[in-house]
């Protein structure tokens, strides 16, 4: 487990602050945010180590599934003392992955509307039509 | 009211301190005990005897049981003696007849059992009435001053206290072991938070310091040796040869640019070369070269003396001796500053190995505008540009197995400034900063810190750099984010290390010569770390700046201002006022042995020849000024001619036997 600062890394610091708007060194790691957070139990790794790896540029952040299960309750971003709003930093690397047509689903496709439909919480379809993915 | 009368009248005051002595020792009954003492006029007692109306009531009791000595059975001596004493004094007696009992500390506070600790405050308050019937009634003693002062060290400390003392109105002697003042300052390239230019900001003060009519600069030179006491100190300073004559120099330097022996720069952190014949910089203060005779080729081979050759005026002066001058001051003030820790000791960094570990101090000088390369930053090893760069901080700091074990406090916010500023230079540039915690305490600080960070996106990491290797061009640094529990590593053009600092070196023969103590980490030793934290335990001796402990340039300021205050509202008086609970010696008794004189730590006494009905006689003399009244003389003197006043042998016997009745 080394981690070497990489060219990729830099670049997904920098699309995570364009999308965000967010200056992502801003972040002291207090943990207010994963210590505030309600869906943290589900998650892969807490929302602090999530800005951390951001902040360090390690494309590993991509591969877990918290920015999924953050529910966008803004918690967070109403309760960092260095006024970080997480809660769009979450926004950006969904945003990411999308637009590396990662973890897509053709919601339109039979087998989706057939078997995960029953399964996908209500959040997440109200999530996807706030996106305008409906 | 002067009272040595054979038949005392004594009152006892007995102090509840709330509950933290009644709750454990029957004060009522122990005043009851104390009463039916011989020669006890009263006793009392009150629930707070510090406080104002406590105080008062003191007084008045003085007043009308005509009470000629008084006991306070309280806390310790070392809180409320001076404040019991002053009571006392103001109700008509004599300060030295006002002795305490304690029975907190000593007592109530260690036992457990009322019954015990009742009896035990008992023998406690009995032994100190034994102890104050046989007071004598003391004046204190008066010390003339000579209203002079030195100041040791010419780094920013030493200017400030010296300048302050001077403005005082008083004549200073700034000591200085390089040709030029400035210190530290003048290496640095700018200055947390605001950052100023360090030189902008210290030569001014360098220039007042060199022309101010009371300040007499003594550079190039070091404390030889150092007796006498408070307010009368005699300093003996060793003048090192400069070789050059000063009263004659220009300060043209044709000498130095013409000289041909050519020498790594201390000033420069060895990042250009200098000359054998110098000045350190070209702001320096006197601007005077002296020659290196170490590197000198005349000193060293016999040959050159170009320098003489080309000084017009002939100042050069190949036959200079050492001089000493011998000066009388009444106050010193210790401003001897810091180094850094060598970088040499950090061997898993391959400090002193590889050219692209640098020291914080050395890329000062990469980023100073008058430094080597005028402000470019540069990898020492080839001279190309740096693009990434590693900050190592808690280098030999907070490192207790291996090397020091204290916070060297300025290194977190010299490392921002080094990150900032790198930035500055380098926009394109990656900065990289290790730390296990970020210690921004100060005005401003924890906002210049985020500036660093928001702004400038150095990246902060969490955790120890282990070890730092060369890669072909590169240095690779192997670190650890303890957030993210990755090992991480970083291939950078140059790694700064912010090493720990430690006193300067010389500061232990200089602490001997002085006779003041120094702590565990060799900084000096304050008289007390809250209340007198300028102060020496050796008094008329006073600390400034980072000799005391590492600091910063506005602490090391107001630091030497306090000191500078000292000094001044010591010399504001015409005489100094010592207690006079000294050593005495009786001269009918004294056989002059000498024992006690080697014994003395403070050299207070010496062997004294008089002649007495005809005959020479040989005994011990005591300088009153110096005595610190420690005893050791009185304990050593095997005539018992050496007594301590107000507490002396026949008293002791008394206070012990009722303490065993």
């Amino acid at each position: 487990m080394v981690f070497t600062v990489s060219e990729k890394g830099l670049e997904l610091r920098k699309t995570v602050e364009e999308i965000s708007g967010e200056n992502i060194f801003k972040c002291y790691q207090c943990g207010k945010c994963s210590a505030t957070c309600p869906v943290v139990d589900s998650m892969d790794m807490a929302p602090n180590k999530v800005i951390r790896l951001v902040q360090t540029g390690d494309v590993e952040v991509l591969n877990q599934n918290t920015f999924w299960v953050c529910a966008a309750c803004f918690t967070c971003s109403a309760r960092c003392p260095r006024s970080v709003d997480i809660a769009k930093i979450m926004e950006g690397l969904r945003n990411v992955k999308l637009r590396n047509k990662q973890d897509f689903i053709n919601i339109y496709s039979k087998e989706f509307i057939e078997k995960l439909i029953e399964e996908i919480p209500q959040m997440a379809i109200v999530s996807a039509i706030k996106k305008g993915v409906w | 009211m002067d009272s040595n009368s054979s038949s005392p009248r004594v009152g006892v005051f007995v102090c509840h301190c709330g509950s933290n002595i009644a709750g454990t020792v029957d004060v009522e009954k122990v005043a009851q005990e104390i009463s039916k003492m011989e020669g006890v006029a009263y006793a009392g007692t009150y629930i707070y005897m510090c406080s104002d109306p406590g105080q008062k009531l003191m007084r008045e009791t003085i007043e009308k049981e005509k009470l000629d000595r008084v006991v306070v059975a309280a806390c310790s001596p070392t809180l409320h003696e001076k404040t019991f004493q002053i009571n006392s004094k103001n109700a008509g007696l004599n300060p030295y007849q006002c002795e305490i009992a304690n029975i907190r500390e000593h007592c109530s506070w260690v036992h457990e059992d009322n019954k015990k600790a009742t009896e035990k405050a008992i023998k406690i308050t009995k032994s100190i009435v034994e102890k104050v019937k046989e007071d004598k009634s003391l004046t204190d003693i008066e010390v003339p001053i000579t209203k002079k002062a030195i100041v040791i060290g010419g780094g920013v400390s030493g200017i400030q206290a010296a300048l302050d003392i001077a403005n005082g109105g008083y004549k200073t002697y700034l000591i200085e072991k390089d040709s030029s003042i400035g210190g530290k300052m003048a290496k640095l390239s700018e200055t947390f938070p605001t950052l100023d230019c360090s030189q902008c900001i210290l030569t001014p003060k360098m220039v007042e310091a060199s022309n101010h009519p009371n300040i007499e600069l003594m550079t190039y030179s070091e404390v030889e040796s150092v007796s006498g006491y408070v307010g009368n100190f005699k300093v003996k300073i060793k003048k090192k040869p400069t070789s050059v004559n000063w009263d004659l120099c220009t300060g043209c330097g044709d000498c130095y640019n013409k000289c041909p022996a050519k020498v790594p720069s201390e000033f420069q952190e060895g990042l250009s070369k200098r000359a054998a014949i110098y000045i350190p910089f070209p702001q320096a203060v006197p601007n005077k070269p002296v020659i290196d005779r170490e590197n000198c080729l005349y000193y060293q081979k016999g040959i050159c003396k170009i320098c003489e050759k080309v000084c017009k005026i002939g100042a050069i002066d190949f036959d200079m001796k050492e001089d000493i001058v011998e000066i009388d001051t009444g106050a010193i003030v210790v401003a001897t500053g810091y180094r850094e820790y060598p970088l040499e000791n950090l061997t898993e960094y391959g400090g002193g190995k590889y050219p692209n570990v640098i020291s914080g101090l050395k890329f000062e000088r990469l980023l100073s505008a008058s430094g080597p390369t005028g402000g470019q930053i540069i990898r020492p090893s080839d001279g190309k540009s740096v693009k990434d760069i590693v900050f190592v901080q808690c280098a030999g700091s907070r490192d207790i197995e291996e090397h020091k074990p204290y916070c060297s406090k300025i290194c977190c916010m010299y490392t921002a400034k080094h990150a900032m500023l790198f930035k500055h230079k380098v926009h394109d540039g990656n900065a990289y900063v290790f730390y296990i915690d970020v210690r921004t305490a100060g005005k401003d600080y924890e906002e210049f810190y985020y500036r660093t960070t928001e702004e400038d996106h150095a990246l902060y990491t969490r955790g120890k750099v282990s070890k730092i290797f060369e890669d072909g061009e590169k240095v690779v640094v192997w670190g650890v984010d303890t957030l993210t529990g990755k090992k991480v590593e970083i291939k950078a053009d140059l790694a700064v290390l912010a090493m720990a600092i430690e006193p300067s070196v010389g500061i232990k023969e200089l602490q001997q010569k002085l006779k003041i103590s120094i702590d565990e980490n060799g900084f000096l030793k304050e008289a007390h770390p809250k209340l007198r934290p300028v102060e020496s335990m050796t008094s008329g001796i006073f600390f400034a700046g980072a000799a005391q402990g590492p600091k910063d340039i506005p602490e090391s300021v107001s630091q030497a201002g306090a000191a500078a205050s000292k000094v001044l509202s010591m010399f504001s008086s015409n005489m100094l006022h010592k207690e006079p609970l000294i050593c005495e010696i009786d001269e009918d008794v004294c056989s002059g042995c000498g024992v006690c004189i080697a014994l003395c730590p403070y050299k207070a006494l010496e062997a004294e020849i008089t002649t007495k009905e005809g005959k020479e006689v040989k005994r011990s003399k005591l300088n009153e000024a110096l005595c610190q009244g420690c005893g050791t003389c009185s304990s050593a003197c095997p005539s018992g001619a050496a007594t301590m006043r107000n507490d002396e042998t026949k008293n002791m016997f008394k206070m012990i036997e009722v303490i065993l009745e």
